[in-house]
């Protein structure tokens, strides 16, 4: 699939959808792929992003529920003690998780 | 762990219906008392490995029990086991969990349907009186039909979803399965209330409370004045029964035969059938598809192997997330996520998500008009028979096209049943009934009207 192809706007959205654009939604949701794998998705997307494409046909609705607060009062209560919290982490140190580095 | 050396030597084991079997008695007395109950392994069980059907949470154990398993030890049952499913419910056939597929008790070359298989299987084959699932599109319905089972989802707010692992929030609600309608009413009892661990059940919350919302009539929850085991006495006579022409015409002609069957009998016990028409069913799927991958990007994105899962290893935070969930999520979780992220992506969000809520209010209106006019709305449940295992895991489009029954249910939040209507070729065909919001005893009475 590539996005040379002329034609109406919600086509070549659909066939925009090469494995180098698969990667780069992949690099956004924080998900490594391999090659076969972008390839092999670039391909359902097309189908699946085709088959969406059909919401354009779908009229405004107004939808304005009436909103209720279902917040409850801000009060200090137990929860999960730290060992809790902390018993399925892959990695931890005194007390706190221990991830990788930021940058 | 994998299907081969799942530790069961029984029937259910051969199914891989359980991922882990565990005996959790319930308090001694309790309207469940003596009752045996399956767990979908999606729903938090304190010191009780929750896998979700995932590697990524293959070692996870909750320090916590989810709402409804409280409530299951407060009625008085005994937990059985967790049983398998579609890796974080995205599925429709129990195909895809990490662990290997369930089998159909009813023909084991076939799947059980998804995402709750393993529960439905677990009943039909006897290995649990009952059982809860997860259904977020029909992942309830879908295998009680396939199973030729019970299977009830609820009114979105009528269960807590405090300790159900999240992966399409606005849509999902937990849902029992049994072999009776009764019997899967009672569970509904014992499940069904306010949770203050759940916003989206505090009808009770603030002054004000729900007042206002459709069916309830004051400011309690709806399941406080309901005893929906009672409902089902199979008294339907007057009752009104709507059919959608839109979600008969697309299923298959066998399907479509016992369907028919068992609304003739309804009309011999007294029920009046009306035609009702659903335009916008039309689109349901595709909105459905949209929310949900853009909610499951949303919601997966805990998953970072840092507080819990697969360990990303070495290097910096973007690598170690990016090959934690490289390794730990399944194929149709990714295909998901990343169809989520793009549905949701700055080009896009008008054209995809924001079109997908307007679908999703039209649904609901659809349906409220249809509801005008008959007490429930009845179809076929699912649009096919069970196909065998590999069919369709090759073309995710064929499979999300499987749901267009139950779907438009869970983008307009109203309850639904499925019951076995009848067989073709040897293979159960579910019926499906569906009520407004919180007319949990209109469903309950039609369905247990079917199975007499």
């Amino acid at each position: 699939m590539t996005a040379t192809d002329e034609g109406d706007a919600s086509a070549a959205d659909a066939d925009a959808v090469d494995p180098d654009e698969v990667r780069h939604v992949a690099d956004l949701a924080r998900v490594d792929l391999d090659d076969e794998e972008a390839a092999a998705f670039a391909e359902q997307f097309a189908d699946v992003l085709d088959y969406f494409a059909a919401l354009d046909e779908v009229p405004e609705v107004a939808d304005d529920p009436d909103l209720v607060n279902v917040m409850r009062a801000d009060e200090v209560r137990e929860g999960l003690s730290q060992e809790e919290a902390l018993a399925n982490a892959p990695d931890s140190e005194a007390g706190f998780f221990k991830g990788p580095k930021v940058s | 762990m994998s299907a081969d050396d799942a530790p069961d030597g029984d029937a259910a084991g051969d199914l891989n219906a359980f991922l882990t079997r565990e005996t959790v008695e319930g308090d001694a007395d309790g309207p469940l008392a003596g009752r045996t109950v399956a767990v979908k392994d999606n729903i938090s069980t304190e010191g009780i490995p929750t896998t979700c059907g995932s590697a990524m949470l293959a070692d996870y154990v909750p320090p916590y029990d989810a709402t409804v398993v409280e409530r299951l030890r407060d009625a008085g049952a005994t937990i059985v086991g967790k049983t398998n499913m579609d890796e974080f419910g995205m599925g429709g056939t129990t195909e895809t969990s990490a662990f290997g597929p369930t089998k159909n008790p009813v023909d084991p070359e076939r799947v059980p349907g998804g995402s709750s298989g393993g529960s439905a299987a677990a009943v039909a084959a006897g290995e649990a009186d009952l059982a809860l699932g997860s259904d977020t599109g029909g992942s309830v319905r879908n295998p009680a039909a396939f199973c030729g089972v019970v299977g009830i989802k609820p009114t979105y707010g009528l269960v807590s979803r405090y300790g159900l692992v999240a992966y399409a929030n606005s849509l999902e609600q937990i849902g029992p399965f049994a072999r009776t309608v009764e019997d899967a009413a009672a569970l509904l009892d014992a499940i069904a209330g306010p949770d203050e661990h759940d916003a989206t059940t505090r009808y009770d919350a603030a002054e004000g409370g729900a007042a206002d919302a459709p069916g309830v009539p004051d400011d309690t929850h709806p399941a406080d004045a309901t005893e929906y085991a009672a409902a089902a006495d199979g008294d339907v006579d007057g009752m009104t029964v709507g059919v959608p022409t839109e979600l008969v015409e697309g299923a298959d002609d066998e399907v479509v035969a016992v369907f028919e069957d068992a609304l003739a009998d309804l009309e011999a016990k007294g029920v009046e059938t009306v035609e009702v028409s659903l335009p916008s069913v039309e689109h349901a799927v595709q909105a459905y598809y949209v929310i949900a991958m853009s909610e499951a990007s949303s919601n997966l994105a805990r998953f970072d192997g840092v507080r819990y899962g697969v360990d990303g290893g070495e290097g910096n935070w973007n690598e170690s997330f990016a090959r934690s969930r490289e390794e730990g999520f399944g194929d149709e979780v990714k295909r998901r996520i990343l169809l989520g992220t793009y549905a949701l992506s700055a080009g896009y969000h008008d054209k995809y998500y924001k079109k997908a809520q307007d679908a999703r209010a039209w649904v609901k209106r659809d349906f409220d008009e249809a509801l005008s006019e008959a007490d429930v709305l009845a179809t076929p449940t699912m649009p096919v028979l069970p196909p065998k295992r590999g069919e369709s895991l090759d073309d995710p489009l064929s499979l999300y096209l499987m749901d267009a029954n139950t779907v438009p249910v869970n983008l307009a939040n109203l309850p639904a049943i499925s019951v076995p209507a009848g067989e073709a070729d040897d293979l159960p065909v579910g019926m499906q009934f569906v009520g407004p919001a919180f007319g949990e005893e209109a469903v309950i009475r039609a369905g247990s009207a079917v199975e007499e």
